[in-house]
C-alpha cells in the first residue's frame, strides 16, 4: 500500500492525527482517504467488508476476539496482520504482553480469522504499507490491558477482595496482603466471560520492559527447522494437487486440447480441466499434475481486439518506456509552491534530465499456492496466501457463488511477499483452485511452477521522471520542475480518478522537503498494459531513485558537494537534518570521494534521504567498480522511526531492504517481448546473490514523532545513495536502472 | 525460455512408475513412482516432508538442498533413481545431527530468518559445509553458502556460519 490509503483522521486506530503523514495530507486532501477506497473496492469484496463492518463491533476492541489465555498460562494470540518475515507477530506479542503482564516468549500467534474485530486500518485490513504496527499500536496496547483488568477482575471475584489490592507479574495475579497468587491459566476461564473495561489503566512507558526492546522473534526457531508451515506445504485429508498452464497472453482463452486422452493417461492424473485463461491437471501428487499440465498441447483463442486487461500481442516493455519518455506537458498538478514557470525562466543555469526505472517481479521466494475444500455445509474453505483475508474472502465468494460468510478463509505465514499477496485478480491462484475443487469434488491444492508466477505477477509499474531545475548565480536550486510518467498501484486497484494524482505514482518525488522555494511536480497518468501492483514501498520504491539522484545533479551544475547542499536545504526540517548528520556520523563522517580504500580499491560513496511511510530514512552507500561491475561495499542507515517496538525487527528489516533495494539497483527488470516475460525463473530474473550484499551499518534514531512503519522504508535510498557514489567515479550519470542493462562504458 | 510450456517436445508415453528403496533420515522407504521425479517432489509430496522447499525447480535459488550422503544437493533437479541407495537427510532431522545442532542454535542465535522460507535450505547447506570443512575460511563460507534469499538475510547468514564454526 501506499502512503494515500490509511490517511483518514477519524480512523486512525487512536483517533490522532499526529499518526497522520501530514506532508502528504496537504496536497492529497480530505477526500482522498479511506471511503474513496471503499466505494471503489470491487463489490465482492465490498460487500463482504460491509457485511464484516455490521453494527456494534468496534475493531480492536473485543479481547475474546484476539487473546485466548490458555491453562497453562501461554496466550493464544490472533493477529489482525500477517506474518511474512518483517517480524508482526513478534511485535503483536511485545505490544500486547507488554500491557496484559505476559511475557512475550510465552504467546502464540496465528493469523485472525476475517470478522470486524479485525478491521484496524481505517474500517479494513491488510497487511502492507508499513502500516501494522503504526496504526494498530493503541489499540493492541489498551486490549493487553483489558485483558488484564478482566483477569484481575477474576481473581478478585475468586479471592473476595477488592480489585485494588491486586497486582500482577508475568501470567499471575497477586493478593500480597494474604499472600495468595493465582495464576492467568486458572482465572482464564472466569475472565473471559465478563465485559471488557473502558478505562483499564497503561503501563507507563518508562515501566517497559518489552516494548523497545531487541526480543527474540517466537519464530525463528521453528523456521530454521523446517517446521514452519507455508500454504505450499498445506495438505488436508483426501486432497489431490493441481497445476495449471496459463495462456501466454492474459485474456487468451483455451480452444482446443489436442492430446487430453495421452495426458489423461500419464500417471497419477486424475482429471484435465479448461479454467478462465488457463488449463488445469488434478492429479495424485503436484509433480505428476505440473508435467501433465506442462505437456498438454493448448491453442488458445485470443482475446478479441481491444478486450480491456487482455495483454497485447505486440506488448514490449521497451516500447512502453520509449512511450513514456516522448509524453509531453505538465501533468496534473500533484504539489506546488511559489511560482516554477516563472522562476525557472529567470534562473542562471538551466539543468534537465529524463529518468527511468522499470517493472519489477516480486520474486518472493515461496510459489503462490492456493488449497480449496468444500464442506459438506455447503462452505468453502480456502487457505492461501493473502495480504487481506477480507478481500480474499469477498473475491472467493464471488468466484464460488455463495456468499462470504460462507468463505471461511485461512491466512498462513508468508514465503515472502513484499506486496505480492494482495488481492490481484488474475495474479492470484485461489479463484483457480476454487473452481478445480469445485470440479473434481475433492480438496485441491494448487501450485504455480516458478514459471507460471513469473508468467502472471503483478509488477511494480514502470515509470519516467522528467526534471527541469533553475540554479541562481550562486549554484543554489531555485525552481525545480517534476513531471512523473506512469500508473499508479493504488488507482489500478482502488479505483483511478482522472481529475486527481494517484498518490502511489508520485510519492518520493512529491513530498520532498528540501526548501527550493519554487517547485512543482505533475504526473501524466499512461496506462501500463501489464498487471501491475504493490511492490516493497511502492512509487516510493523508484521515485526516491529519481529524485535524489537528479538532486545530486543539481548539486554538481551548481558546483556543490551533495551532502552540503542537502543539509543546507534542510534547514527548516531539523529531524531530517539530524538523520543526515546522524548517518555521515554513522560512516565515520561524510567523503564523496574518490578515494582509495585499504585494500588498492578505489571508491566513492553517495548519499540519499527519502521520507517514506511516515518514516525518515538517510542512506550513504560505498562504491567501488570491478572492471564493468558496480561493488556495493557498505550501506549506513539511519533511521528515524518515530519510536519503535523491537529494534532487532528494525535492523534486521533494513538489512532486507538494503539487499532488495540493491538488488533493484543493480539487476532486476522485468523484460517483455511480443506480449510474454523473458524471463520465467531466477535465471533469467536474477535477484541479488549472496556475494554481492554489502555490510550493512544501522543507527536507529527515535525522535519521538508518531510511530512510522519499518517494513518499507529502507527500500528508497538504496539506489539513489548507490547510483550517486557511481557518478563519482565514472563520472557519467546512470538514469535508468538497472544498471546491469548499460554497460557502465556506454549508455550512462 | 527456460521450462515454459513446450508441449511438443514432451512426449507424454514415457512415464512409468519403478519401485525404488530410499533411506531418508536414517528410516528406508518404499516408494512407487517414476525413477526421474525430481526427490524434492518425493519427500514433499509422497513423503509428506515438507520442510524441504520448492523455490524454482531449477537449480537456481537452494530452497530444495537437502544432503546425499554427506553433500548438499538440489532436490528439485535429482531424480529419485540417482538416490537410491545414498543416505538422504532433510531438515526434519537437522537436530539428530552434531553439526546440524549447531547450525540451528546459530541460526536461532543470530536471528537469522525472516520470512524463513529459504531458511531450511540454508541451514542444510551450512551443515554439508561444516561437515566438510570444520573450519571455514570466509573464501569457504562464501562458495558454499549460495542459496539465495528474498529477505536478504545474508549477513545474518555469515555471521551464523561463523559462529556454528568456532562452536
Ligand atoms: S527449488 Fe531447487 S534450487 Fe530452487
Ligand atoms: S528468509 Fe525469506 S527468503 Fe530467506
Amino acid at each position: 500500500m501506499n502512503d494515500m490509503t490509511p490517511i483518514n483522521a477519524s480512523q486512525n486506530s487512536d483517533g490522532q492525527a499526529g499518526l497522520l503523514n501530514l506532508s502528504r495530507r496537504r496536497f492529497l486532501g480530505v477526500s482522498a482517504g479511506a471511503l474513496v477506497l471503499g466505494v471503489a473496492l470491487p463489490s465482492g469484496a465490498g460487500r463482504a467488508l460491509a457485511q464484516a463492518a455490521a453494527p456494534a463491533v468496534v475493531a480492536g476492541t473485543r479481547v475474546n476476539a484476539y487473546i485466548e489465555i490458555r491453562p497453562d498460562s501461554t496466550v493464544l494470540f490472533r493477529s489482525a496482520f500477517i506474518e511474512g518475515g518483517q517480524g508482526i507477530f513478534t511485535a503483536m506479542a511485545q505490544i500486547v504482553g507488554e500491557e496484559l503482564d505476559v511475557d512475550p516468549a510465552r504467546f502464540v500467534v496465528e493469523a485472525a480469522p476475517p470478522g470486524p474485530d479485525y478491521l484496524l486500518i481505517g474500517g479494513f485490513r491488510f497487511t502492507g504499507g508499513s502500516m501494522s504496527v503504526r496504526m494498530s499500536y493503541e489499540k493492541m496496547r489498551k486490549l493487553g490491558a483489558s485483558a488484564r483488568l478482566m483477569v484481575m477482575q477474576a481473581a478478585a471475584a475468586r479471592m473476595n477482595v477488592p480489585v485494588p489490592e491486586l497486582t500482577t507479574e508475568p501470567g499471575r495475579v497477586l493478593h500480597a496482603a494474604s499472600g495468595r497468587a493465582l495464576s492467568y491459566g486458572e482465572l482464564a476461564q472466569d475472565a473471559a466471560a465478563l465485559a471488557v473495561p473502558a478505562d483499564a489503566p497503561l503501563r507507563a512507558k518508562s515501566d517497559f520492559r518489552w516494548i523497545g526492546k531487541p526480543l527474540a522473534r517466537l519464530d525463528v526457531r521453528d523456521k530454521s527447522t523446517g517446521k514452519a508451515k507455508y500454504a505450499i506445504d498445506l495438505r488436508v485429508d483426501g486432497m489431490l494437487y493441481a497445476a495449471v498452464q496459463h495462456a501466454r497472453h492474459l485474456g487468451a482463452e483455451p480452444h482446443t486440447i489436442t492430446n487430453e486422452a495421452q495426458v489423461l493417461a500419464m500417471p497419477g492424473v486424475h482429471s484435465v480441466h479448461r479454467l478462465p485463461g488457463a488449463v488445469g491437471v488434478v492429479a495424485d501428487s503436484w509433480w505428476r499434475a505440473r508435467r501433465a499440465a506442462e505437456s498438454l498441447q493448448v491453442t488458445w483463442a485470443a482475446a478479441p481486439q481491444g478486450t480491456r486487461g487482455a495483454m497485447p500481442e505486440d506488448y514490449s516493455t521497451e516500447r512502453h518506456r520509449e512511450g513514456l519518455k516522448a509524453m509531453t506537458g505538465d501533468g496534473l498538478e500533484a504539489e506546488a509552491s511559489g511560482d516554477t514557470t516563472k522562476a525557472l525562466a529567470s534562473a542562471k543555469t538551466i539543468i534537465e534530465a529524463t529518468y527511468d526505472a522499470p517493472h519489477l517481479a516480486h520474486a518472493q521466494l515461496e510459489p503462490p499456492s492456493a488449497l480449496a475444500r468444500w464442506n459438506d455445509d455447503g462452505t468453502l474453505e480456502l487457505w492461501a496466501p493473502n495480504q487481506a483475508p477480507e478481500m480474499f474472502q469477498g473475491a472467493a465468494a464471488k468466484v464460488a457463488g455463495i456468499d462470504p460468510s460462507r468463505v471461511i478463509i485461512h491466512s498462513p505465514l508468508l514465503g515472502g511477499f513484499f506486496g505480492r499477496h494482495f488481492f490481484y485478480a488474475s495474479a492470484n491462484p485461489f479463484p483457480q483452485a476454487i473452481l478445480l475443487s469445485k470440479a473434481v469434488g475433492k480438496p485441491v491444492k494448487l501450485v504455480w511452477s516458478r514459471e507460471e508466477e513469473f508468467l502472471r505477477d503483478a509488477l511494480r509499474p514502470m515509470a519516467v521522471a522528467r526534471f527541469r531545475a533553475g540554479l541562481d548565480e550562486k549554484g543554489m536550486p531555485v525552481a525545480l520542475s517534476a513531471i512523473a510518467v506512469g500508473e499508479g498501484a493504488t488507482g489500478r486497484w482502488f479505483g483511478r480518478q482522472p481529475d486527481k494524482v494517484d498518490s502511489s505514482a508520485v510519492e518520493g518525488i512529491a513530498g520532498k522537503l528540501y526548501a527550493i522555494p519554487n517547485h512543482r511536480v505533475g504526473h501524466i497518468h499512461v496506462d501500463d498494459p501489464a498487471v501491475i501492483g504493490f511492490w516493497r514501498s511502492v512509487g516510493h520504491s523508484m521515485n526516491d531513485f529519481f529524485y535524489e539522484t537528479f538532486f545530486d545533479e543539481m548539486a554538481d551544475a551548481g558546483k556543490q558537494d551533495p551532502y552540503d547542499l542537502r543539509h543546507r536545504l534542510l534547514a527548516e526540517s531539523p529531524r531530517q537534518r539530524k538523520l543526515l548528520e546522524a548517518v555521515a556520523d554513522l560512516s565515520g563522517g561524510w567523503k564523496r570521494g574518490p578515494y582509495q580504500a585499504e585494500d588498492g580499491t578505489r571508491r566513492a560513496r553517495g548519499v540519499a534521504m527519502a521520507s517514506p511511510f511516515g518514516i525518515e530514512v538517510a542512506t550513504i552507500a560505498e562504491v567501488s567498480l570491478r572492471g564493468e561491475e558496480t561493488v556495493v561495499h557498505q550501506v549506513w542507515v539511519a533511521v528515524d522511526p518515530g519510536s519503535i517496538v523491537n529494534p532487532a525487527i528494525v535492523e534486521a528489516q533494513i538489512n532486507s531492504a538494503v539487499a532488495i533495494g540493491l538488488s533493484i539497483a543493480l539487476m532486476e527488470e522485468v523484460v517483455y517481448e511480443e506480449g510474454v516475460p523473458r524471463a520465467r525463473n531466477y535465471d533469467g530474473y536474477p535477484i541479488l546473490p549472496p556475494d554481492r550484499m554489502p555490510k550493512v551499518h544501522v543507527r536507529i534514531v527515535e525522535s519521538g514523532a508518531p510511530m512510522g512503519g519499518i517494513g518499507e522504508p529502507g527500500v528508497p535510498g538504496v539506489p539513489p545513495a548507490v547510483v550517486n557514489a557511481l557518478a563519482v567515479l565514472t563520472g557519467r550519470r546512470a538514469r535508468s536502472l538497472p544498471l546491469s542493462r548499460a554497460s557502465l562504458a556506454g549508455s550512462i | 525460455m527456460p521450462r515454459c510450456a513446450a508441449p511438443a517436445a514432451m512426449p507424454v508415453n514415457v512415464f512409468r512408475e519403478m519401485a525404488m528403496q530410499l533411506t531418508i533420515n536414517g528410516q528406508s522407504h518404499q516408494v512407487d513412482i517414476e525413477p526421474d521425479t525430481p526427490l524434492l517432489w518425493v519427500l514433499r509430496d509422497t513423503l509428506g516432508l515438507t520442510g524441504t522447499k520448492y523455490g524454482c525447480g531449477l537449480a537456481q535459488c537452494g530452497a530444495c538442498t537437502v544432503l546425499i550422503d554427506g553433500q548438499a544437493t538440489r532436490a528439485c533437479v535429482t531424480p529419485v533413481e540417482s538416490v537410491a541407495g545414498t543416505e538422504i537427510v532433510t531438515i526434519e532431522a537437522i537436530t539428530g545431527d552434531a553439526e546440524g545442532r549447531r547450525v540451528v542454535e546459530a541460526w536461532v542465535d543470530h536471528q537469522v530468518p525472516q520470512c524463513g522460507y529459504c531458511q531450511s535450505g540454508q541451514v542444510m547447506a551450512a551443515t554439508a559445509l561444516l561437515k566438510q570443512t570444520p573450519q571455514p575460511t570466509e573464501e569457504d563460507i562464501a562458495a558454499a553458502m549460495i542459496n539465495l534469499c528474498r529477505c536478504g538475510t545474508y549477513n545474518a547468514i555469515a555471521s551464523a556460519v561463523r559462529q556454528a564454526a568456532k562452536a
